[in-house]
């Protein structure tokens, strides 16, 4: 097995106006793809929403500034770490995650076990 | 010819120079065998860049041993065997940065390990071309991998075919390599769920393959004989691997035809010749009836894809006596299906001009109109050059000149280039003397 980062890349304005219910049903689609996750033969090692880009602080040697890394229409808001047997089951897995303002970017993280 | 001796490791004795007859097998086994060599040295390395370096040392040893002892009766497994004990080899000497990148190779399904020699499962070369056709590399790195790997084709040669500096495409087939081992893209052969998309993949490069060979589109020439070439050999090795698939079948029948036409699309000095300019009593009857053949096979199902459609095409005008007695109304037929199989206005463009022979040029001009208002073809090529030729024939000389000039605009092939300014340069005189 290997694992690998879904990045959640998508807008920002339609989730600041979205009401309640409709912050339910995104919130529902996503324990739904966690199941999924595990019936696809994967599993979930880790995920978390992020808080807004306007919370973000970026540091380039050692400037500190407010803001995100680069200003994008579409932003991280999100991840899942994931164990996958091989890329395709990654992209199976991926292809199910939630990104209706925009889409999800997979990343094999590195090994540097050595082994 | 030789008894097929395997090579022994470490003769000391000073090679002799190889004859012209090893020479000639070795290039030929280089052009036939290097995919299987490669696909089954893989298998056993279990690593694409070490099997590589030790199939091209299986070639370069081969040149010696053979003069020595003979043209074996069976090169592929001679090379095999070749390739596959200088990888153990080095995997034995410990090449440790080689292992923390293992190939992903799923079990075959067969229990029993392929012994030495020549009992290849023609399989691996299918996961081989999967596995470089893969939708998660760019369809640059799937055609650099594709002629690097499938076909054995150097860095240098790739880069010359595509007119980009050698170290760009060492660079692309790099970085196509690494993200095979680091994103872990599996090395094996699509399941049925999976084949139609995958597949189609694989058809779209080899068939880039021919088109970029076919019409170059950057270069003095128009035709890069060896890209051309190396794609058909590659919808052969698909053909027969795939038997199968319709659409293998469609594309192998689609450049065979197109090809069949070659010695007659330019005149002496290069220029390009149309359809209805060319000497037919040139064209390559035995390809024609081999690409119509097969043209048939791929349009028996219900399910025509659209490499069989094209290729159907293809054989109306390759069977056709002459360009006025081109079957012009079943071609719109075979048009319609295949809008339908492959919407896309590049297709839409072609309907319209056999729309034009059947009713006249003003009812092509009538749906290439429609198809500028859409604009999606706003910078192909061949809209304006179509859109000239209809004019042209139409009789409007002045409409059909400023097309010309569009269309000159568009293309960078030297060959097309003259060819539109001398259609230009006549359309002037034309509305001149009108």
């Amino acid at each position: 097995m290997a694992e690998y980062m879904i990045l959640i890349y998508e807008q920002e304005k339609p989730y600041q106006d979205m009401d309640a219910a409709e912050g339910r049903q995104i919130l529902d689609s996503h324990m739904r793809f966690i199941g999924q996750i595990s019936e696809l033969g994967g599993t979930l090692v880790a995920g978390n929403p992020l808080e807004s880009s306007a919370t973000a602080t970026t540091i380039r040697s050692d400037v500190v500034t407010d803001g995100p890394f680069t200003e994008t229409k579409e932003v991280l808001g999100g991840y899942y770490l994931i164990q996958a047997r091989d890329l395709d089951q990654a992209l199976e897995i991926a292809k199910l995650c939630p990104a209706p303002y925009g889409g999800v970017e997979v990343r094999p993280i590195r090994d540097l076990s050595g082994g | 010819m030789g008894n097929g001796v395997v090579p022994s490791a470490g003769t000391s004795a000073p090679d002799p120079e190889p004859s012209e007859e090893v020479r000639a097998a070795v290039a030929q086994a280089h052009r036939r065998e290097w995919a299987l060599v490669l696909a089954a040295t893989v298998r056993v390395a279990r690593d694409i860049d070490l099997s590589e370096e030790c199939v091209q040392d299986a070639y370069v040893a081969a040149l010696a041993a053979w003069t020595r002892t003979g043209v074996p009766d069976n090169p592929a497994a001679w090379l095999t065997t070749s390739a596959r004990r200088k990888a153990l080899d080095a995997l034995r000497r410990g090449k440790t940065l080689r292992a923390k990148l293992p190939l992903l190779i799923e079990p075959a399904g067969d229990p029993q390990p392929p012994a030495e020699g020549a009992d290849v499962i023609e399989d691996d070369r299918l996961r081989l071309v999967f596995t470089c056709c893969h939708p998660a590399l760019s369809r640059e790195a799937q055609v650099a991998l594709g002629l690097r790997l499938i076909c054995g084709l150097t860095t240098a040669e790739i880069a010359a075919a595509f007119l980009v500096p050698e170290a760009t495409m060492a660079a692309r087939v790099t970085r196509a390599k690494k993200k095979i081992s680091a994103a872990r893209i599996a090395y094996r052969v699509p399941r049925p769920g999976e084949l139609p998309e995958r597949l189609d993949a694989v058809l779209t490069v080899i068939h880039l393959l021919f088109t970029t060979g076919h019409t170059a589109p950057a270069g003095a020439s128009l035709v890069r004989v060896e890209l051309v070439e190396r794609a058909i050999e590659l919808a052969r090795m698909m053909a027969t691997l795939m038997p199968d698939e319709p659409e293998v079948r469609g594309l192998l029948a689609l450049m065979i035809l197109n090809d069949a036409r070659r010695a007659t699309r330019t005149d002496e000095e290069g220029r390009i010749l149309l359809l209805s300019e060319q000497d037919r009593s040139r064209w390559d009857r035995a390809a024609i009836a081999e690409g119509a053949a097969l043209a048939q096979e791929a349009m028996r199902g219900i399910a025509r894809g659209r490499f069989g459609i094209q290729a159907a095409i293809a054989a109306v005008h390759a069977q056709a006596a002459s360009y006025e007695q081109t079957d012009w109304r079943l071609l719109l037929g075979l048009y319609d299906q295949l809008v339908r199989a492959w919407p896309s206005p590049v297709v839409e463009l072609n309907r319209a001009v056999a729309v034009a022979m059947l009713d006249g040029p003003e009812a092509g001009l009538a749906d290439i109109a429609r198809l500028e208002a859409d604009d999606k073809l706003g910078s192909y090529r061949y809209l304006p050059s179509a859109k000239a030729d209809l004019l042209r024939r139409a009789g409007r000389y002045a409409d059909a000149a400023a097309s010309y000039e569009a269309a000159i605009r568009l293309t960078q092939n030297e060959a097309e280039r003259s060819f539109l300014t001398a259609r230009l340069a006549e359309m002037r005189s034309q509305a001149g003397s009108a």
